[in-house]
C-alpha cells in the first residue's frame, strides 16, 4: 500500500494505524513462552526522523492504552541496547536502511523477524531514488523471503510517477510489474508563495542574495520563527554571517547542516522544539519532514532548482493542512527570478518533477550478496530469485549477477590469482559460504551507501606559539579534505559562522584559529548543487520565449530581456540560441541550455574538444544552470559564416559516443565515482576514525587503482558500475543527450559585435571562477564588470 | 590523464642533476636516482604485490601492480643499463610478497636482475630477505660518497639518501600534487616507485627536521621533467 499525502496530513500516523490494530488484538504472552520477534518496522531516511517519530506515536500508544514496545536502533544506538534488542525485540523497531542491512545480515535474523507482520517506510520518495534506496529493496526482498506475507506500507510525498514507488513496495515477478495498492490524499491548504521584492538591484550572478539582506531580516522580524533554506553549506554559513552582522535586535537566528558537529546541530534542534528561536538557516539536513516548533515563515534563499523540492521545503511552515504554508522565494540572481517565477507557477499548479528512478547499481548488490553469505550460505539460483524480485533489480541477468557474485568471491578479475584467498567459496552442496569469520567483521564495519568524501575534522586552537601548532582544541564539524588541499597556512575562510584561520593539517585533524579579519579570504564553490530539474528547466525556456509572460516578472528583469530582444535574439522554447562576439583579445560562443551545471559541465568539455580538433583553438569555458561560455583565440563567428565550421556537425549527437569516452576515462569525476563504488562494495575498507594515525601514505588511494584497472582491465564490474554512475549522476549525460536531440535542427546563430544581455551572467563568471577573491583587486574588477554591463545594455 | 601512461611518456624527458654530498646524481623522472660515476641505479618503495597483501585482508585490489611497476621499472633500467641496483626498502608490500609472487611476475623480475649486482635494502614493510629471489638483503650500504637506508631519520648524516615516506610536494596556490625527490644538498629522500603508492607533502610533521630548512628542496616531477622548487614556494595539502 502506497500513501500519498502532502505534508501535515498526518501520513506517518496513518502508516501505523494497521500494525497499531493488529496489535492491540494481539493475545496476551503466556508466562514461560519465548519472546515474541518484532512485530512492526519503521524505516526512515534520517536518524533524527526515527527518533522524532518515537516522541510522536509514543504518546497516543500511550493515550490508546496500548502495551506496545516502541524502540529505536540507529548508527547512535549503544551496544549494550543493540544486545538487548537481539534478546528481546520491540514490538516497533524504528530504524534506518544502514540497520537493516546489518539485521538481516545476522545469524539470528530469521528468529528476529520471525512475527514481523509490517514494515513502514517513511519518505519514500526520498528513499529510493539513491543507492540507499537500491540496499533498502534488496533488504525488503530479503524480508520478504523470511516472511512471505509482510505487509509494506510506503508513505510519501507527492511524486511525478506513483506507479514507480508501488512496484517498488511489492515482489516483482520475470514479465509481470505488479503494483501495490495506491492511496492518495489530495488538498491541503494552498501555500501563500510570494517572490521577494526588492528595492535594491537584483545581482546579474552569483548566489549568495547579499542585496535582500534588509527585506530578508525585516521578514524574519515580522514573523514567529523562520525557517530560512539554502542549496549549500557555504551558503548557510554565508547567510548566517550577514544576517549576525546586522542582527541589531539580536533575534536568535541559529545555524544548522550536516557537517556541524552533532553536539551543535541536537542544541539547536532543542531549541527549535522549544520555540526557542526565531530563525534558522539550514541546508537541506531539515529537508525532510521532522516536526519541529511553529515554523510560520519560510524563506528560500536561492532558486529551489525543482518545483516538488520548492514544494516539501515549503511544507515546513506551519505542518498543518488547514493552515497555508507561507513562503518567500528570494532569488540570488536574475535568472533565478525566472525560475523561481516558474517554480512558483509550477507549485500552483502541482507539477512534480521529481527523478525517474534508476536500475539498481551493481557496487550495492555486491555489498549486499557478501552480507547474504555472512547471514547464512546461499544458493546463487536462490539469491537470484530473491534479488530480482527487487523492484530496481528487476532487470538484471542471471550473467551479470554471476560476475557480481565472483566479485564478491575473489575481486572478478579475468587474472585469476585471488582464489587461494576468497571471501566466499562454492562448496560442494553447491552453497556459497563465507571462508573465515573476520569477512564477516569486515562487512558489519563497512554496511551502508553513504561514502562521505573525505571529511577532516575542524579544531580550533589557540593561535600558533613560536614551536609547533598546539594541539587539542574544540571539535567545530567536518570539512571536505579536497577544499582544505586548496588552502595555504594563514588563508581564512567560513565555518560554523566564523571566519577561520587556516593553520595546518595534523593527522586527521584541520587545525585553525580565530581570524583577526571579518572577511573570509577564500570563497569556495557557491553554487547549487542541485542541477536544475527538466521540468523546470523546461518552464524557463517557456517563460523567455514568451513576452507576454514577462510582466510577471521585475522591471529590471523585463528590461533586460526587452534589450536582449532588441540586440540579439530571445531563443524560442526549443531553440539553442548561440551567440558569437568578441571580447578583449578573444572570442567567445556563449550558447543557453538551460539543462543545469551538470550537464552543461559535460557538455561544456565535449564541445570543447570538438572546437580544438576542428582547429579554433578553444582556450577554456564556464557552465552555469543556465548557459555556457566558451571562449578562444578564433573568431568562431567568422569561421561559422565562412562555411569552416558547423553549428550541426557541432552539436551531432555522435559526440556521446568516442568523445565522451575518452574523455571521461581519466575525468577526476570518474575517479571520485570509482572511490565510492570502491567502498560500497568493499573492493576497499571504510576509513574509520582512529586507523588513519599511521599516516596517509599507507591508506589506499583509489586514484591509483583506477589508473591500473582502466589500464589493465577495462571492462571489469566496478568499471561497469562506476560508468554507470557517472553518467547518470555526476555527468548528466542522459540530460546532454536530450538536449543534443531536442534541439537538432533547432539551433540559431548570433554574430555579434559585442556582448549580449543575456550572455552577463555567464560572462562575470569566468572571473569569479579563477579568482581568489583579494579585497585589493575587487574594485578594479567591479570596475570591469560595470563596463563589460554597461556595454550589454547600452542602446544603440 | 591516466597516471600510468603520463609515467611512460617520462621516457623522452631529461633527468635533473645536482650534487649530493659532492657525489654527481640525476634525479631521473621516472622516480629513480642514478649515480652515473657508480654505474648505479636507486630506486625506492615499489611495493610489488601490494595488490596481493590487501587480498590477503579481503579486499581484492586489482593483481596487475605488480607487472605495471616492473613495467616501468624496466623502461628506467633500459635507459641507464646499470651495473648495480639498490632497492631502498619496501620494495615488496608485506612479508609474504615475495613468497607468493605468481609465477610470471617472478619471471619478470629475475630477468630484470640477471647480470646486475641487485642490493635490496631492508624495509618496515619487507624486513627480511625476500624469499626465493637472489640479490643480497642489508640494512644499509654505502656507494661513493652515499649511504643508503630505508628510513630517514633527524640527524642522520651527510649522504644519506633513503625512502619510506613517498614524499610529494604542491606548489603553493593551485596545482596538483607531484611526486618529488625531497633534499638538502646534503641528504635526500626518493619518491615511491609503485604504481599504486600514495604519497606525504613534505611540509608534514614527518620530514620535520629532516633537512636543513633553509636549502630544502623538492625536486618535483612534472610532465616533461623534474623540476626543483624551494619549500619556501610549496603548500601542504
Amino acid at each position: 500500500m502506497l500513501l500519498i499525502a502532502p505534508t501535515g496530513a498526518g501520513k506517518t500516523l496513518a502508516g501505523f494505524l494497521p500494525a497499531l490494530v493488529d496489535l492491540s488484538r494481539r493475545r496476551r504472552r503466556k508466562p514461560g513462552e519465548r519472546a515474541r520477534g518484532v512485530h512492526t518496522l519503521y524505516i526512515s531516511p534520517l536518524k533524527a526522523l526515527a527518533t522524532d517519530i518515537q516522541r510522536n506515536l509514543e504518546r497516543p500508544v500511550a493515550e490508546i492504552g496500548l502495551a506496545v514496545s516502541l524502540e529505536t536502533r540507529t548508527g547512535d544506538t549503544s551496544q549494550v541496547r543493540r544486545q538487548r534488542q537481539k534478546l528481546k525485540p520491540p514490538d516497533i523497531l524504528l530504524t534506518t536502511p544502514e540497520q537493516l542491512a546489518l539485521l538481516i545480515a545476522g545469524k539470528d535474523a530469521a528468529d528476529f523477524f520471525s512475527d514481523l507482520r509490517y514494515v513502514v517506510f517513511d519518505e519514500l520518495h526520498s528513499l529510493v531514488t539513491s543507492k540507499r534506496g537500491h540496499l533498502l529493496a534488496l533488504g525488503l526482498a530479503r524480508l520478504r523471503r523470511l516472511r512471505p506475507d509482510l505487509q509494506t506500507i510506503g508513505l510519501s510525498a507527492t511524486v511525478s510517477d506513483p506507479a514507480e514507488l508501488c512496484r517498488w513496495l511489492v515482489a516483482q515477478a520475470p514479465g509481470a510489474a505488479p503494483e501495490a495498492d495506491l492511496m492518495t490524499v489530495s488538498g491541503g491548504a494552498k501555500p501563500e508563495i510570494a517572490i521577494l521584492q526588492s528595492d535594491e538591484r537584483v545581482p546579474w550572478q552569483g548566489h549568495t542574495a547579499r542585496y535582500a539582506l534588509p527585506e530578508i531580516y525585516a521578514a524574519i522580524k515580522a514573523h514567529k520563527t523562520t525557517l530560512l533554506f539554502v542549496n549549500t553549506r557555504s551558503q548557510a554559513e554565508l547567510l548566517f554571517q550577514e544576517l549576525w552582522r546586522i542582527n541589531e535586535d539580536t533575534l536568535a537566528i541559529a545555524l544548522h547542516h550536516g557537517s556541524l558537529d552533532v553536539g551543535q546541530r541536537r542544541k539547536v534542534e532543542a531549541a527549535m522544539a522549544e520555540n526557542a528561536l526565531r530563525a534558522v538557516v539550514a541546508t537541506s539536513t531539515l529537508d525532510l519532514g521532522i516536526d519541529w516548533g511553529d515554523v510560520d515563515l519560510v524563506i528560500h534563499v536561492g532558486a529551489p532548482k525543482g518545483a516538488s523540492r520548492l514544494a516539501q521545503r515549503i511544507g515546513r511552515a506551519n505542518h498543518r493542512m488547514d493552515e497555508p504554508s507561507k513562503a518567500i522565494l528570494v532569488p540570488a540572481n536574475r535568472f533565478e527570478v525566472m525560475e523561481c517565477r516558474a517554480a512558483l507557477d509550477a507549485n500552483y499548479l502541482g507539477a512534480q518533477d521529481t527523478p525517474p528512478l534508476r536500475d539498481g547499481a551493481l557496487d550495492v548488490l555486491a555489498q549486499h550478496v557478501l552480507g547474504m553469505a555472512v547471514a547464512e550460505p546461499f544458493r546463487a539460483d536462490d539469491l537470484y530469485a530473491e534479488v530480482i524480485s527487487a523492484a530496481p533489480y528487476a532487470g538484471l541477468d542471471r550473467a551479470t549477477f554471476a560476475r557480481v557474485v565472483d566479485f564478491v568471491a575473489t575481486g572478478g578479475y579475468a587474472l585469476k590469482v585471488y582464489e587461494r584467498y576468497a571471501k566466499i567459496r562454492l562448496t560442494e552442496d553447491g552453497t556459497w559460504r563465507l571462508t573465515h569469520p573476520r569477512f564477516a567483521q569486515q562487512y558489519r564495519m563497512n554496511a551502508g551507501t553513504i561514502v562521505e568524501a573525505p571529511m577532516l575534522e575542524i579544531r580550533l586552537v589557540r593561535r600558533r606559539t613560536r614551536s609547533a601548532i598546539s594541539r587539542g582544541g574544540r571539535a567545530l564539524g567536518k570539512i571536505e579534505e579536497a577544499f582544505l588541499e586548496t588552502l595555504s597556512p594563514g588563508d581564512t575562510f567560513l565555518f560554523a559562522g566564523e571566519v577561520l584561520r587556516f593553520e595546518g593539517i595534523v593527522e586527521t585533524s584541520c587545525l585553525v584559529t580565530k581570524a583577526v579579519s571579518e572577511e573570509p579570504k577564500v570563497p569556495y564553490y557557491g553554487g547549487s548543487k542541485f542541477p536544475l530539474t527538466t521540468y523546470l528547466a523546461q518552464e524557463v525556456r517557456a517563460m523567455l520565449a514568451d513576452p507576454a509572460r514577462w510582466s510577471a516578472l521585475p522591471e529590471q528583469v523585463r528590461d533586460w530581456l526587452a534589450i536582449q530582444k532588441l540586440k540579439s535574439r530571445i531563443p524560442g522554447p526549443n531553440e539553442l540560441l548561440v551567440e558569437t562576439f568578441p571580447n578583449g583579445k578573444l572570442f567567445h560562443m556563449v550558447l543557453y541550455p538551460f539543462e543545469g551545471r551538470l550537464a552543461h559541465q559535460t557538455l561544456g568539455m565535449l564541445l570543447t574538444r570538438r572546437l580544438e580538433r576542428a582547429r579554433a583553438m578553444p582556450l577554456g569555458f564556464v557552465a552555469t544552470d543556465y548557459a555556457i561560455s566558451i571562449w578562444g583565440r578564433a573568431d568562431l563567428g567568422a569561421m561559422i559564416a565562412k562555411g569552416q565550421l558547423s553549428l550541426d556537425a557541432l552539436f551531432d549527437e555522435d559526440m556521446l559516443g568516442d568523445d565522451l569516452e575518452s574523455w571521461m576515462a581519466d575525468s577526476w569525476l570518474l575517479k571520485r565515482t570509482f572511490r565510492q563504488c570502491a567502498v560500497i562494495s568493499g573492493l576497499i575498507e571504510k576509513r574509520h576514525p582512529g586507523q588513519e594515525k599511521t599516516g596517509r601514505q599507507v591508506t589506499v588511494s583509489t586514484d591509483l587503482v583506477y589508473d591500473v584497472l582502466r589500464a589493465h582491465e577495462p571492462d571489469h564490474i566496478l568499471l561497469e558500475a562506476t560508468w554507470a554512475d557517472a553518467a547518470t549522476g555526476l555527468l548528466d549525460v542522459a540530460r546532454v543527450s536530450e538536449l543534443l536531440a531536442r534541439i537538432k535542427h533547432h539551433i540559431v546563430h548570433q554574430d555579434l559585435d559585442q556582448i549580449s544581455p543575456l550572455a552577463v551572467p555567464v560572462m562575470l563568471e569566468i572571473g569569479r571562477e579563477s579568482v581568489v577573491g583579494e579585497a585589493r583587486d575587487a574594485d578594479l574588477r567591479e570596475a570591469a564588470e560595470e563596463a563589460m554591463i554597461a556595454m550589454a545594455m547600452d542602446m544603440p | 590523464m591516466n597516471a600510468l601512461a603520463r609515467r611512460r611518456l617520462h621516457e623522452d624527458c631529461a633527468a635533473f642533476e645536482m650534487a649530493l654530498a659532492g657525489e654527481r646524481i640525476a634525479c631521473d623522472p621516472s622516480g629513480v636516482l642514478f649515480l652515473p660515476a657508480e654505474n648505479c641505479l636507486v630506486v625506492s618503495d615499489l611495493h610489488l604485490e601490494k595488490g596481493a597483501a590487501f587480498a590477503r585482508r579481503g579486499m581484492f585490489l586489482p593483481p596487475y601492480d605488480t607487472a605495471a611497476t616492473l613495467a616501468l621499472l624496466s623502461l628506467a633500467l633500459e635507459r641507464y643499463q646499470p651495473a648495480r641496483v639498490v632497492c631502498l626498502g619496501d620494495s615488496f608490500h608485506d612479508r609474504k610478497g615475495a613468497a607468493l609472487m605468481p609465477a610470471g611476475e617472478r619471471a619478470t623480475l629475475s630477468h630484470l636482475m640477471r647480470g646486475r649486482d641487485w642490493i635490496w635494502i631492508a624495509g618496515n614493510h619487507d624486513p627480511e630477505p625476500p624469499v626465493g629471489i637472489g640479490g643480497e638483503t642489508c640494512d644499509t650500504v654505502a656507494i661513493g660518497a652515499l649511504s643508503f637506508c630505508h628510513e630517514p631519520r633527524v640527524g642522520i648524516r651527510r649522504g644519506a639518501v633513503s625512502g619510506h615516506l613517498h614524499p610529494v610536494a604542491r606548489l603553493a596556490g593551485r596545482g596538483s600534487r607531484r611526486a618529488c625527490f625531497a633534499t638538502d644538498g646534503e641528504r635526500m629522500i626518493l619518491p615511491s616507485f609503485g604504481v599504486t603508492t600514495g604519497g606525504l607533502n613534505v611540509l608534514d610533521r614527518a620530514f620535520h627536521g629532516l633537512f636543513d630548512a633553509s636549502r630544502a628542496f623538492a625536486c618535483m616531477i612534472g610532465q616533461s621533467g623534474v623540476y626543483p622548487v624551494r619549500f619556501a614556494a610549496l603548500a601542504a595539502g
